[in-house]
């Protein structure tokens, strides 16, 4: 400390000895109500290393007189909410889909519940609002490979799609150019033959040589007419929604290696009614399905 | 210790420090060091203004502590309490009015009318809120009644606090502050009536069940009220309070304050009974004004921060003008202007209408009327429209372009009502919403009373020939107590966007 220190005219208050363009700063003692504050800080904070965990050690930490654990308190917590949400999501457990859907109540919570499922589990393959994107199919149109009722929608989330489940959805395209089952010439034919069916204009001449390969390969499946069929899974080829791409290049791609894409059963990791509340909340925003 | 250089000169030092400033001229010592609080024992007066200082406590305190039993019948539906903020509920009952969360502009509205109030009140008056509806005088006020019931009077307090400690002492000390935390609280536990149903609340409170919220709040506030009303009293007013500050901005020199008449006591001094007045001004220096102070200050210094404009200062000159047969008045609401005015011979005018009063005053009417107005005409219909942003429009297997809408449903009225919503503006547009039952065009919507509703609704229509993605629309509700329009736009694409969707 300097030896010397000096005293303000007005107030009679000695000055810190620090200067800033003229200005000096007046050394008034603290407030006796801030000094307070901070010894009761002070105490706080021994009081706190006693009870709570503080102090790090070179086995493991000071515990602490309460006991008290982050991890306790979140799996706690955890236990709480599963309680809390089973008591508001039992009326889901027991009510039909439609019954759920018709209850402006019910329905609204099944939304919220479906939502942040979605978001969790659903969002990283059908995007956030569940649009989709190539090869992954758009949950938010009326076009459904596996039907869109609700029942529909609940059966696929349960069993999965190609996911390994006894009950699986299955289908399978087969790779008619990679494994040799048609020749190049009848893939472009068919190619042609696929674009036609959705009301565009193809080669007439490539469209009749790949009628009868259509009628033999591909109907069985996609049936005669091309519309698809739910019950496999095929997809109906006259509307405006290709999964895989709707040019000539992609149709050609899907005919020749035969993709198809996987989603996992969620039936072993969500509750029945989970599965409700995501079949509702898919179902609603699709705008009641098909 | 350190050694005191004085770069000034050595008078500066020597005089009085400023009041309420600064340490002892030693400063370090210990105790010295802080500057200890010089307490106040404000004498009790009697007069006009003392009697409307307790009128006004008795109506505030009643107010308060009342208003949460005053039950108000609004069917079965709601609660019957006549002042109630639900937050369960997100609701704000007021008599007979109710309001919803979307509709807290209302509070601000009233934060806004409560300003310009008091901007008008303190240029025309003065700081009369804190004088006399402010809560921490009100407060204040009540505990010091405690306090004369157990101590005393000022002299008998003064005595007391200087006396040693003795059975007497200690026990006048504890009535003191068992009455004061009873106070404490009972103005803690009125506040949290105002959150819930007053009479449920209270049972609940007594066997142990209420909300640990409900503990907490009355804990807190008993503990603010003790300390801020009981312990802290003027100098909650002098350092913490941030309206003196403000108000001292709407003051100006025709604002009538509590204000000692210089021209009429000065020069003052004792005054022997049967000597004359010539020469001389008023002012006996009894300092009866001083004693009876709440805020501790000699109003005879002229206008000053601390001073809070109650009155009570112009209740005790009055009594001694009367007894020494002078005209009351010494101290009395003046203005500046009028004070100055008669020191220079002139006749004092009162100007009320001045362009600052004025101003507040028209302000405050059109707020006031705009507040009102939207009161009044307030639907008991409302609807909100939250157009879907992700996916903004869906392309469907047919080519149809198919929009999304979140439609807020809120019937804030006391009977259940059937709204019809219809959508126009959108060639061939079709309606849908999953779970609402279809009428023709339009989807029906029953709500309960008091209900709300969201719902997720659909709108289809053929895509567009031209070249337009983005069309203006309406949605529209119907119901017996009126319509509701909300504008929207449908979304829609040429054949490229369509697929980028995917
Ligand atoms: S000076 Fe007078 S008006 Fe001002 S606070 Fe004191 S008693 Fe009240
Ligand atoms: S009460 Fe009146 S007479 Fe007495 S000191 Fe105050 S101003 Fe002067």
């Amino acid at each position: 400390m300097s030896g010397s220190r000096e005293r303000d005219e007005h107030s009679g208050v000695e000055t810190t000895g620090h200067e800033w363009d003229g200005i000096k700063e007046l050394d008034n003692p603290l407030p006796r109500w801030w000094l307070w504050i901070f010894y009761a800080t002070i105490a706080f904070s021994v009081g706190y290393w006693v009870l709570m965990p503080a102090w790090p050690g070179i086995h493991g930490y000071t515990h602490g007189m309460l006991g008290n654990s982050a991890r306790a308190t979140v799996a706690q917590d955890l236990k709480d909410l599963a309680t809390q949400r089973g008591a508001a999501g039992a009326a889901l457990k027991t009510a039909s889909l439609q019954q759920i859907e018709a209850d402006p109540k019910l329905q609204s919570y099944a939304l919220s519940v479906g939502q942040s499922v979605f978001a969790d589990n659903c969002a990283p393959c059908h995007g956030q609002s569940g649009t989709g994107a190539k090869g992954y199919p758009n949950l938010r149109d009326d076009v459904w490979l596996w039907g869109g009722k609700l029942e529909d929608i609940q059966h696929t989330i349960t069993v999965g799609v190609r996911s390994g489940d006894p009950d699986q959805r299955f289908s399978q395209m087969p790779a008619f150019g990679r494994d040799g089952m048609l020749q190049p010439a009848q893939v472009n034919d068919l190619t042609e033959y696929v674009t036609a069916l959705s009301h565009r204009t193809a080669d007439a001449a490539a469209v009749a040589r790949a009628a009868p390969v259509f009628a033999q390969q591909c109907a069985a499946c996609h049936g005669a007419d091309g519309k698809g069929n739910q019950a496999f899974g095929a997809p109906n080829l006259t509307d405006a929604d290709w999964l895989y791409g709707a040019d000539r290049v992609s149709i050609h791609d899907q005919i020749w290696n035969g993709h198809g894409g996987v989603m996992p059963a969620w039936g072993h990791r969500f509750d029945p009614a989970t599965i409700k509340a995501l079949a509702v909340y898919i179902h609603v925003k699709s705008g009641g399905g098909q | 210790m350190t050694t005191v250089i004085n770069t000034i000169g050595n008078e500066a030092h020597k005089r009085a420090p400023a009041k309420g400033s600064g340490p002892s001229p030693a400063g370090g010592q210990p105790g010295g060091l802080y500057k200890k609080r010089e307490p106040i024992y404000p004498k009790l007066v009697h007069g006009k203004w003392r009697t409307i200082k307790w009128l006004v406590l008795i109506a505030t305190l009643g107010v308060y502590y009342l208003l949460p039993w005053f039950r108000w019948d609004r069917g079965p539906s709601a609660p019957s309490q006549a002042v109630l903020v639900d937050f369960t509920h997100a609701r704000f009952y007021f008599f007979f009015i109710q309001l919803w969360p979307q509709e807290v502009y209302y509070f601000t509205g009233l934060l806004v009318v409560a300003a310009l109030a008091m901007f008008l009140v303190t240029a025309l008056f003065g700081r009369l809120w804190c004088g006399y509806a402010c809560p921490q005088t009100v407060w204040t006020d009540l505990f010091i009644v405690a306090e004369r019931l157990f101590e005393g009077d000022r002299n008998a307090r003064m005595k007391l606090d200087a006396a040693p400690w003795s059975f007497d002492k200690a026990w006048r000390k504890t009535g003191k502050h068992a009455v004061w935390l009873a106070i404490s609280l009972a103005t803690g536990g009125a506040w949290i009536f105002y959150f819930h149903d007053a009479p449920t609340l209270m049972k609940q409170l007594f066997v142990g069940q209420a909300p640990m919220t409900a503990y907490a709040s009355a804990a807190i506030l008993t503990f603010t009220t003790y300390s801020l009303a009981g312990t802290m009293r003027e100098q909650v007013c002098t350092y913490m309070c941030p309206w003196p500050r403000i108000q001292g901005a709407m003051l100006d020199d025709h604002s009538l304050q509590v204000t000692y008449r210089v021209d009429r006591g000065e020069p003052r001094g004792a005054h022997k009974k049967g000597t004359g007045w010539e020469g001389r001004g008023d002012c006996v220096d009894c300092t009866q004004c001083v004693v009876v102070c709440p805020m501790g200050i000699d109003i005879r210094d002229g206008s000053q921060m601390e001073c809070i404009n109650c009155g009570l200062c112009i209740d005790a000159c009055d009594d001694i003008m009367t007894k020494v047969g002078r005209p009351r008045g010494l101290i009395a609401f003046d203005t500046d202007a009028a004070v100055l005015a008669r020191e220079e011979g002139r006749k004092p005018d009162y100007k009320f209408i001045r362009p600052r009063t004025l101003y507040y005053g028209v302000t405050l009417a059109v707020v006031s009327g705009i507040m009102l107005y939207g009161l009044l005409t307030r639907s008991p219909l409302a609807l909100d429209v939250i157009r879907d942003r992700n996916p903004t429009f869906v392309r469907l297997s047919d080519g149809d372009i198919r929009n999304g809408y979140t439609l807020k449903l809120m019937n804030r009225s006391n009977a259940p009502a059937t709204y019809r919503i219809s959508f126009s503006g959108v060639d061939g547009a079709r309606l849908k919403a999953v779970g609402a039952p279809m009428e023709g065009d339009s989807i029906d919507v029953a709500l309960g009373p008091d209900g709300q509703r969201s719902l997720q609704v659909f709108v289809t229509a053929p895509a567009p020939q031209d070249e337009r993605h983005s069309t203006p629309a309406l949605f529209k509700i119907n119901s017996p107590a009126g319509e509701a329009v909300k504008k929207t736009v449908f979304l829609s694409g040429d054949e490229g966007h369509g697929d980028e969707e995917r």
